[in-house]
């Protein structure tokens, strides 16, 4: 039954959306982090979607393949009182990008809206099916 | 008797069933839609239901015989339940950097209007099956 796996397939894009969801928030979360746990400073991460198989062969489903560090050079700011500061004064702050992670933020909040509108057609024709010769 | 009701029913079925594969292949586009790479897929749902059409008076419904003087199984319509239509891409209009063809807007589109005649067929199975008990009944 074609249909049911709809669920499948949104269900794994709105876990995939949330998990990028995640990573954004982590990022934003540690935009101002100037170190952590191994001592340099927090780098952004970004996830990478791919399709995956499903039970029907032509129809395939998502899941995060991995989460990668954005490889953007970390911000550099001066400020002299900052206990990271090195001998000239600078900081080395986050590579996180706000305006991006913002973007970001919106476009998984969109697609995961989007899922969430095709499971329910879905869930509404398949209990349409379910009513076939009820007077 | 029972096999006329069976053909009456047929085609209906037949077009639910490449419907919902259809659904099924849209609702991959737009969970796909920001998968790197990934081409938005879509069936042609006339050759489709020529495919299926023609797919399901070959088959039969087989049973197990235990002795020589049983009946064959008929053919049945309707029981094929392989893939019917082979998925095409869709053509690109507005490409994107990272190889992704999903355009949004045509896959929304194209997935109300697939839910919408589902739902149509579905209608037309349940006028049927009223003019039927309608006959049957005889009132």
């Amino acid at each position: 039954m074609s249909l049911f796996n709809v669920f499948n397939i949104s269900g794994s894009a709105m876990s995939a959306q949330s998990q990028r969801l995640n990573t954004v928030a982590s990022n934003l979360a540690n935009a101002d982090s100037a170190t952590s746990a191994n001592g340099t400073p927090y780098k952004a991460k970004q996830v990478v979607f791919s399709a995956i198989p499903t039970k029907s062969p032509d129809a395939s489903g998502v899941k995060v393949q991995k989460v990668i560090e954005d490889s953007a050079p970390p911000k550099v700011v001066y400020d002299p009182k900052h206990p990271l500061a090195d001998e000239k004064g600078y900081v080395t702050m986050p590579n996180v990008n706000v305006t991006e992670e913002m973007v970001n933020m919106i476009s998984a909040s969109r697609s995961y809206q989007n899922n969430v509108e095709t499971m329910n057609a879905a869930k509404t024709m398949l209990l349409k099916t379910l009513t076939i010769g009820q007077q | 008797m029972l096999n006329k009701l069976d053909d009456a029913l047929s085609f209906h079925q037949t077009a639910l069933r490449v419907r919902g594969q259809r659904q099924e292949l849209i609702a991959a586009n737009i969970a796909n839609a920001d998968t790197p790479n990934y081409k938005a897929r879509d069936i042609d749902f006339k050759s489709a239901m020529q495919a299926a059409a023609a797919d399901i008076s070959k088959e039969t419904f087989n049973t197990a015989k235990t002795s020589a003087r049983h009946l064959d199984g008929m053919p049945s319509k309707g029981m094929s339940n392989g893939a019917s239509g082979e998925p095409l891409f869709r053509p690109v209009i507005q490409g994107s950097v990272d190889g992704n063809t999903v355009d949004m807007d045509v896959e929304r589109n194209q997935f109300v209007d697939n839910g919408i005649r589902y739902e149509a067929s579905l209608t037309m199975i349940n006028a049927q099956l009223k003019k039927m008990l309608a006959a049957i009944q005889g009132q």
